[in-house]
């Protein structure tokens, strides 16, 4: 067990990086607003930026184990049932519990 | 006050109740690695961040120094620099409205408020939005952390959640877009450069790589002669 001054002195370091990446920009950012450029990038990073965090979190499947079969077939149920019912409980619901399911019986170290 | 609160909780809804099984996922991770259930709610509510608090408790749980903490905590979460960009922070009104904004600003509330159906939103429906996720992710790891216990070994997995939820928030933010393909393209590319070339860092460099992408893009399409 951790020292509980330590692991609360972690989370406010943590915290205070996170808030200062999240908050900081913003003041730089301001007067550019206007510019056609921050226009367009403004437009179009929500996709790629959620696109990319897909890929992240994907990133280190074992590809030539079986048990990456449990995240892909689970990724498929949640981008299939997404696309068919657009239900976003649903579709992450749905791609959970495949995944548990599968990772826990059948694709179990 | 009362509308905007239900109005919130409608537009929170999916995504919201996506944060139950991950979260629940990360209180029971918590309390496995041998820290206290309280501090699962603690580092939820007050780091808010989910992705990187996965990665946060195996830290604490090995004691790490504190420098290394932060300096990881600034590799993961460079990317909401990028947010700024589009993030409607000058909807929200006041100074602790704007702070709390961007205290709160998690990967998912990035992804509703700049999707096209928040053009709408006051910014009063944005912050209950964020206060909305913000309960029910530190609502629900407190939960995990209580309940970690039940959950049998043998169970595992559940933190496929958070692939679930950004793999929605993906498919809704390119239907936005409109047959706009060429940016969720440049995106996966950028992402598998960065696999290859950085997988040490692939989040900060597919983020820059997409921005110069998109940069170029720009500049080579503005600069076309158009055929009127």
């Amino acid at each position: 067990m951790s020292d509980t001054g330590y692991t609360i002195t972690a989370v406010l370091a943590a915290a205070a990086v996170t808030w200062a990446l999240r908050a900081l920009p913003f003041t730089a950012l301001t007067p550019l607003r206007e510019s056609g450029t921050v226009q367009y990038l403004s437009t179009r990073m929500p996709a790629g930026v959620m696109v990319i965090l897909v890929a992240y979190c994907l990133h280190d499947l074992p590809l030539t184990e079986t048990r990456a079969m449990a995240p892909l077939a689970a990724l498929a149920v949640t981008a299939g049932l997404h696309l068919w019912r657009r239900n976003a409980l649903l579709s992450i619901l749905g791609g959970t519990a495949t995944h548990t399911i599968l990772a826990s019986t059948v694709l179990a170290l | 006050m009362y509308i905007t609160l239900r109005t919130a909780l409608k537009d929170s809804a999916g995504v919201g109740l996506g944060f139950l099984p991950l979260g629940l996922a990360y209180g029971a991770l918590v309390t496995q690695s041998g820290l206290d259930w309280w501090w699962a709610g603690l580092s939820a509510a007050v780091v808010f961040g989910g992705s990187f608090e996965f990665l946060l408790v195996g830290m604490v749980a090995a004691s790490v120094p504190l420098t290394a903490i932060a300096v990881s905590a600034l590799l993961v979460n460079v990317r909401h620099v990028f947010y700024a960009l589009s993030f409607p922070l000058h909807r929200v009104r006041g100074r602790l409205g704007k702070a709390y904004s961007t205290y709160a600003m998690c990967d998912e509330a990035y992804a509703l408020a700049t999707g096209e159906q928040a053009r709408t939103w006051s910014g009063r429906r944005i912050l209950w939005l964020q206060l909305l996720l913000h309960l029910y992710w530190a609502g629900s790891s407190t939960a995990g952390a209580l309940l970690g216990s039940l959950i049998p070994d043998s169970v595992t997995g559940l933190d496929f959640a958070l692939t679930a939820l950004f793999t929605v928030l993906a498919l809704d933010a390119v239907r936005d877009l409109r047959g706009d393909v060429p940016t969720p393209v440049l995106a996966a590319l950028s992402a598998l450069a960065a696999h290859l070339l950085f997988p040490g860092q692939l989040l900060l460099a597919a983020f820059t790589l997409l921005t110069a992408a998109l940069l170029a893009r720009h500049v080579t399409t503005s600069r076309k002669p158009r055929h009127v």
